[in-house]
């Protein structure tokens, strides 16, 4: 007995030690320059601590110097996979400003366009989270189907991720002529594509083993570190802007909140699944019903807001996206302010990962699905 | 027992995924003529993009060298990164009166974001967007260009 | 010189009596083993430039893309003209480094990639070393590989070649186990660790048909196993891209780093060839017991293009693996050796006893 106690003592005197490694800014799985500072004990994620700001491009700043339909066009290229969203956020937030009625026309095609950079931005969240996880294949079958919808954004709005399609009062042109029929055509193929999706990667069940029980997020947490979107919906948190606070044509169609509580990385996975086939629903209520009328009100040509604040928040692909405009009545605004679902998401990685593999850290960050410039702006 | 029973189970289980997942790549494998990539530099000539992509800025003109700009500037004021330099000139109208008119269009390809507002913003549709992509040069000034083609005029019957 | 594409058993016989007879003994094993060398050198470099090859074409198939097109017909020269790329690039050492170590480890790779060739039967009479051990020689000497491996991760200097090097570490050493293991299937099958025996032994069934069920299993546990063995994906951990950027050889450059490149693609072929050795027939064409006709058709095709296409069959099996399924976690690879597969093969090798004992394969 004495002897087994020696040999315990004498294993305590071991020094080991936690050691920290970079995963970034350059890092094949971060997606971008993103910095992690991981704190490792063998393979065991000990402490994570992000490091952004490495493409910090000061749009909020160099809002300050340009006019409403000018910020539009820079939103494009924070959350670049859902420059709909974001374009729309401001779009709304100084329509709401000005208190000016868009048609119906401008909803519908609003709604229809947001929900075509989900489908868009999940595909491409597929295809990376196939591809942290070591199964290349799944990236080209990913972005196979995103070509689809980037042509139908390329048509109607002339660029394929850059968009800026919407201005403040409507959009930037008429919906193409080809326009519902592609659509009509691409979800009808993006249909039988989806469940092969399911076979190569949901039900695999080496995938399985990697994200089933993993990066756990408490309900309480997720409130607490705002994480939204699929991400936080999946610790059970409600927080779907388009049912909570509908804009666009979201009243006028039936979409269900896909919710869970388990809070694991296969439930974030689950959920986005599960977004895109609320999406093809909600596109199919909208493509055959787009009502006839203006594609934009007339504006003035220089549009200034009333001296306040405004505050606009929609659902971007991944979390709620708001918008803050501070004016003092100028054609500059005073202040902008963007809240960036990346931002918030990333910072609960701690929570999540801590005490898992570093793959599993990887899995994990793949299922909140970061894009860099929207957590850096 | 039960566990052995359960244990064999999951082997076969977790095999039957694995093939599934065989089976869809397997299946695109042996369908090659299903590829999807373009050998791009090889299919230029059939290559088109649609009507709207926006390409570049450029300045239509027709057979008499005419275009439709009148150098107003709205189209600079409205460049959110001043990709656009307006150089007007005021000439003599045939009653005598100054009148502005465009010296030089300039246009700083390198700085441009493609973002339609000053197609949008022109009064007389003088710019448009051209559907031309292969922009590398090999001197960086070469992306400043002229739109307005030397010699050329505003067409007859423009309205400020 | 007698030429004989379906034994050649004769011509290097002749050989060696033709320079027996110009030649001092020494001298002649000196030429004779130059030239051996040269032509494993010209084979390992070819066969494993064409591999690559193939495996950019195969995942891009899968892919549905064309892969390379652009160098050569189909982009046929393409990865000569990467190799080249390669040998011009500058070798980087970096700071801290253990240098004697740092450009050892690629030699200890090649070195054991070259050894495990020895032993291969490609044909009849085309095979440098018949050890009456040959089975256990090539288990022996593919392990050496991994003490690349680890050095190359040592000296590298770098956390992340560290992991991937003791990932690795631990990997090999558990799947060692399931290779010998379902190799021990079937040599209590085959009665010997002789490779020529081994195939000489499935003239007229090779043993995956001749072992039924048992031989089935040791196949699929071998392959798993193998593909483990070679750090391959699904079980690439060790140079896992997404977590680790590329492993244990993250500092390598140049020509070294091609070394590790060309040696994980000869120990895929020699996986394949040994799966095609030991359960398919090495070069013994397809026979069925009482097709007489059948038979002599398939007795037309030389073995070497026996060899390779069986070889081929495999390789494309092991990377439709690689292109299909992703990563497992390194904690769950351990799992899958100690909790399945290790059992599954004690189990197993029962069961060939069996079929042995009762004399069923016969
Ligand atoms: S497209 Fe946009 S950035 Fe380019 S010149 Fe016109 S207004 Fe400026
Ligand atoms: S291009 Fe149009 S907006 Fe610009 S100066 Fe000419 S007329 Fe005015």
């Amino acid at each position: 007995m004495s002897e087994t106690k020696e040999i315990i003592i004498s294993t305590d005197k071991i020094h080991t030690d936690q050691y920290l490694v970079n995963m970034g800014p350059q890092h094949p799985s971060t997606h971008g320059v993103l910095r992690l500072l991981v704190s490792l004990e063998g393979e065991v994620v000990h402490h994570i601590q992000p490091h952004v700001g490495y493409i910090h491009s000061g749009i909020e700043k160099m809002c300050e110097a340009i006019s409403y339909p000018q910020i539009i066009h820079l939103t494009d290229r924070m959350d670049y996979l859902s420059a709909h969203m974001n374009n729309e956020a401001v779009a709304l937030c100084v329509e709401n400003a000005l208190q000016v009625e868009v048609p119906d026309r401008v909803k519908y095609i609003r709604t229809i366009m947001d929900e075509l950079s989900r489908l868009a931005s999940h595909q491409l969240w597929w295809c990376v989270m196939g591809m942290d996880l070591g199964a290349l294949t799944t990236f080209f079958y990913g972005l196979r189907d995103r070509e689809h919808i980037l042509d139908i954004f390329e048509e109607t709005c002339g660029a394929r991720m850059t968009v800026n399609y919407n201005l403040p009062g409507g959009l930037m042109f008429d919906i193409h002529p080809n326009f519902q029929k592609r659509v009509k055509d691409f979800l009808k193929e993006f249909k039988t594509k989806l469940p092969e999706y399911d076979e190569l990667l949901t039900g695999n069940v080496i995938f399985r083993q990697r994200v089933d029980n993993i990066g756990h997020l408490t309900l309480e947490d997720a409130i607490a570190w705002g994480v939204t979107g699929p991400s936080g919906r999946g610790s059970g948190f409600s927080c779907d802007v388009r049912k909570h606070q509908p804009y666009s044509a979201y009243p006028m169609v039936q979409f269900e909140e896909k919710l869970d509580t388990k809070g694991d990385s296969f439930v974030r996975y689950r959920l986005r699944i599960e977004e895109m086939w609320e999406s093809i629903h909600i596109i199919e209520q909208l493509i055959d019903n787009i009502p006839e009328g203006d594609y934009a009100v007339k504006m003035k040509g220089v549009i200034k807001l009333p001296e306040g604040e405004f505050y606009q928040r929609v659902e971007s692909a991944r979390g709620e996206f708001g918008v803050y405009i501070v004016s003092d009545g100028k054609k500059n605004p005073y202040r902008v302010k963007f809240r960036s679902p990346g931002f918030s998401n990333l910072f609960a990685l701690n929570k999540m990962a801590a005490g898992h593999k570093i793959a599993d850290l990887v899995a994990i960050m793949s299922t909140l699905d970061l894009v860099i410039p929207d957590i850096d702006r | 027992m039960n566990g052995l029973f359960e244990y064999i189970k999951t082997v076969f289980k977790g095999v039957g995924t694995l093939l599934t997942g065989m089976k869809i790549t397997g299946s695109y494998f042996f369908r090659p003529w299903k590829h999807v990539t373009q050998q791009y530099p090889e299919n230029r000539e059939t290559l088109k993009m649609f009507d709207r992509f926006r390409g570049e800025v450029i300045m239509p003109h027709n057979e008499n060298n005419e275009h439709l700009c009148t150098g107003c500037g709205i189209c600079e004021l409205n460049c959110p990164n001043g990709s656009i330099e307006i150089i007007s000139m005021s000439v003599l109208t045939e009653d005598g009166k100054k009148k502005r008119a465009i010296d030089k269009h300039i246009y700083h390809l390198g700085m441009c974001t493609f973002c339609n507002l000053c197609v949008k913003a022109c009064p007389t549709g003088a710019i448009i967007m051209g559907q031309e992509f292969e922009h590398a040069v090999w001197d960086r000034t070469k992306l400043t260009k002229v739109l307005n083609l030397p010699g050329s005029k505003i067409a007859q019957g423009v309205k400020e | 010189m007698g030429f004989n594409i379906y034994d050649f058993t004769g011509m290097t016989h002749n050989m060696h009596v033709s320079f027996m007879e110009h030649m001092s003994p020494l001298m002649t094993t000196i030429v004779e083993w130059t030239i051996i060398g040269v032509c494993y050198l010209l084979f390992i470099a070819l066969f494993g430039l064409f591999l690559v090859y193939a495996e950019r074409k195969v995942c891009a198939m899968f892919q549905q893309r064309m892969g390379p097109m652009r160098v050569g017909y189909w982009g046929l020269l393409q990865t000569i003209a990467d190799f080249i790329k390669l040998l011009m690039k500058e070798l980087i050492t970096p700071k801290g480094v253990d240098k004697f170590l740092y450009n050892l480890a690629p030699f200890i790779i090649m070195i054991a990639t070259f050894m495990a060739m020895a032993v291969l039967p490609f044909a009849k009479g085309l095979q440098t070393l018949d050890f009456d051990i040959g089975v256990f020689y090539v288990t022996a000497v593919s392990s050496i590989g991994v003490i690349g491996i680890l050095i190359a991760g040592w000296s590298s200097n770098n956390k992340y070649s560290l992991i991937g090097a003791m990932r690795s570490g631990a990997q090999i050493l558990s799947y060692e186990l399931s290779v010998s293991l379902s190799l021990v299937t079937m040599i209590i099958l085959a009665g010997s660790m002789q490779l020529s025996v081994i195939v000489e032994g499935q003239r007229d069934a090779w043993f995956i048909f001749k072992g039924h069920v048992p031989a089935l299993i040791a196949f699929v546990i071998f392959l798993i196993a193998g593909t483990a063995e070679t750090n391959r994906g699904p079980f690439d951990l060790a140079e896992a891209e997404s977590e680790l950027t590329a492993g244990f050889h993250t500092e390598y450059s140049g020509i070294k780093f091609a070394f590790f490149f060309l040696a994980e693609y000869i120990n895929m072929f020699i996986v394949a060839a040994m799966a095609v050795t030991v359960f398919l027939g090495g070069w013994m064409p397809l026979h069925f017991g009482s097709l007489e006709s059948f038979n002599h058709v398939m007795d037309f095709i030389p073995p070497l293009v026996w060899f390779f296409l069986k070889v081929g069959g495999v390789i494309f099996l092991i990377m439709w693996f690689k292109w299909t399924f992703p990563r497992l976690r390194v904690d769950q690879i351990l799992t899958l050796e100690w909790k399945y597969l290790l059992p599954i093969n004690l189990v197993n090798i029962l069961l060939m006893s069996l079929v042995v004992l009762t004399k069923f394969h016969l």
